[in-house]
């Protein structure tokens, strides 16, 4: 916790990176160690990073009422940075009075649909990227701390058995390319270890922000593979697989990467 | 060339829409001439940052800076920047007076391929300055279709 | 209306040569790519940036579509007198909007 607390306030003394706060033996790296200095740069400076759009978006849409309640987040969640803080850090989880696991975009659009009595977002509405970039923001330098439900274990075994299974007409499995193979090159590129650290990324690629999601099913197209259909559980197990697997690593929302 | 090499290459070539102008290496130069009018250009004061390898074309950060007092009697007028392979030759165009006390620009830019990346300042005594890089763009690995 | 985060010192001392960078929401689209459908998607970019301190022009960008998604910009200025500093990006399809800061100067 020292070690963890004194990554912390060197980050914020030098405004060094976030992901390089984790310690020691840890031999997990985020992708953000695997780009170049200029990537790195532009996610650090929050003036630079373009994810920040979408959280300052995020920021009028959390104030905004909506739907027949007439309610804003704030109404009920008061300031983001108290009330929000870690919750990013903490999904999937299994919301009270319900007996499933939901990820951050379940959980935002359950508060439309029960509370706000509004309809939900669709999923990688610009909307919806701009509330989660926001809520996310708020955890960002904590680490990835998954709940502890004995609940959630099934799921998560779920994930882990999607993660490790050969798929698609390429036949790979999530586990080929991020555990035996990271850190070599694909197509130019280092194949990361695949810690969701920086959800919503801001993707060069996608010129845009995405959500884990996107890049899951980008993955599945990758190899090959049918993408399970929105909104299928395999993703939401998979999500708490991989949140699983970083715990304890820092998350970086709104991160940049290639 | 093998077959695989050879059916790679038909593929990129039938994705490109050819019924539009490319930039080309002489399309830049003539581009770089527009600009220069008939001046000499040296290779001189002005410095081109870009990340030499590049894992996305698609946001290239690059700054120009020039070395000049940036003073009412002697600053940069112009910088303009240009690339060889993108669809058009032009990049950007700065206009600055002495008003900017540095002569810095930065922005993001696209590039399509690996090439060569011109910069050219303009100073108020009439006068061209450049540099260039040579710069190369990765592809990126599992795309997503675009649907 | 539209999303632009704009960074700019609130106060700085007269004759600083401050650093002003802005990003602004757009999609920068080129007008060379095909859509999902094979026809080519209209350009729809943003050609102009300018700024002006107190309604005199500071700095200026013609921008191509060869700049990013979500444009980025750059550049310093020096601190002449308190009042405002105005950034302005035009381009296609009627695309015109405005953001200004204060600054302080002493």
């Amino acid at each position: 916790m020292t070690g963890l607390r004194f990554g912390i306030v060197l980050a914020a003394v030098f405004g060094a990176s976030l992901a390089l706060a984790q310690g020691g033996s840890d031999k997990r790296r985020s992708g953000y160690r695997d780009m170049g200095a200029a990537l790195q740069q532009m996610q650090d400076d929050d003036t630079a990073n373009p994810g920040m759009l979408f959280v300052q978006q995020g920021a009028k849409l959390w104030e905004q009422r909506v739907g027949t309640a007439d309610k804003s987040c704030a109404d009920c969640h008061a300031a983001a940075n108290v009330s929000m803080k870690g919750v990013a850090a903490r999904y999937p989880a299994i919301p009270s009075g319900a007996d499933k696991p939901i990820d951050l975009e379940g959980r935002i659009n359950l508060c439309r649909v029960d509370n706000q009595k509004a309809p939900p977002l669709p999923p990688e509405s610009q909307d919806m990227l701009a509330l989660l970039a926001f809520v996310s923001r708020q955890s960002r330098g904590l680490p990835i701390a998954p709940p502890d439900d004995p609940r959630l274990a099934a799921y998560r075994e779920q994930g882990a058995e999607i993660y490790a299974r050969r798929q698609g007409q390429l036949n790979l499995s999530c586990a080929i390319c991020h555990d035996d193979n990271a850190g070599k090159k694909l197509a130019g590129v280092t194949i990361p270890q695949a810690h969701p650290t920086g959800y919503p990324i801001y993707r060069l690629e996608w010129q845009g922000p995405g959500s884990l999601r996107r890049r899951l099913r980008n993955c599945l197209v990758g190899i090959r593979a049918e993408p399970y259909p929105a909104g299928a559980p395999e993703y939401v197990a998979l999500e708490l697989y991989l949140m699983d697997r970083a715990k304890g690593m820092i998350l970086e929302s709104p991160g940049v990467r290639p | 060339m093998d077959r695989r090499r050879f059916l790679a290459g038909t593929a990129v070539v039938a994705l490109l829409p050819f019924d539009r102008a490319a930039a080309t290496p002489d399309a830049m130069a003539e581009a770089i001439r527009k600009v220069l009018g008939g001046a000499a250009v040296r290779e001189e004061r002005v410095k081109l940052d870009m990340p030499p390898l590049i894992e996305n074309g698609n946001t290239v950060p690059l700054t120009v800076s020039v070395e000049s007092p940036m003073t009412v009697g002697d600053y940069v007028k112009a910088i303009h920047v240009f690339n060889e392979k993108n669809p058009q030759p032009n990049v950007f165009t700065a206009k600055l007076s002495a008003r900017n006390g540095k002569a810095i620009v930065g922005t993001r830019i696209k590039l399509g391929d690996s090439q060569k990346i011109v910069a050219i300042a303009e100073t108020s005594d009439g006068k061209f300055w450049s540099a260039s890089a040579d710069v190369i763009v990765t592809l990126a690995a599992c795309l997503e279709e675009s649907t | 209306m539209a999303n632009i985060l704009v960074n700019a010192p609130k106060m700085a001392k007269r004759g600083d040569v401050i650093e002003i960078k802005a990003l602004i929401m757009h999609p920068m689209e080129t007008g060379f790519r095909p859509g999902p459908n094979g026809q080519i998607i209209p350009r729809n970019i943003i050609e102009h940036f300018t700024a002006t301190w107190n309604d005199a022009e500071i700095f200026a960008l013609e921008m191509s579509p060869a700049i990013s998604a979500n444009p980025f910009v750059s550049f310093f200025a020096v601190a002449t007198e308190s009042g405002t500093i105005r950034l302005r990006w035009t381009g296609d399809q009627g695309f015109a909007v405005e953001e200004q800061v204060a600054i302080a100067v002493e």
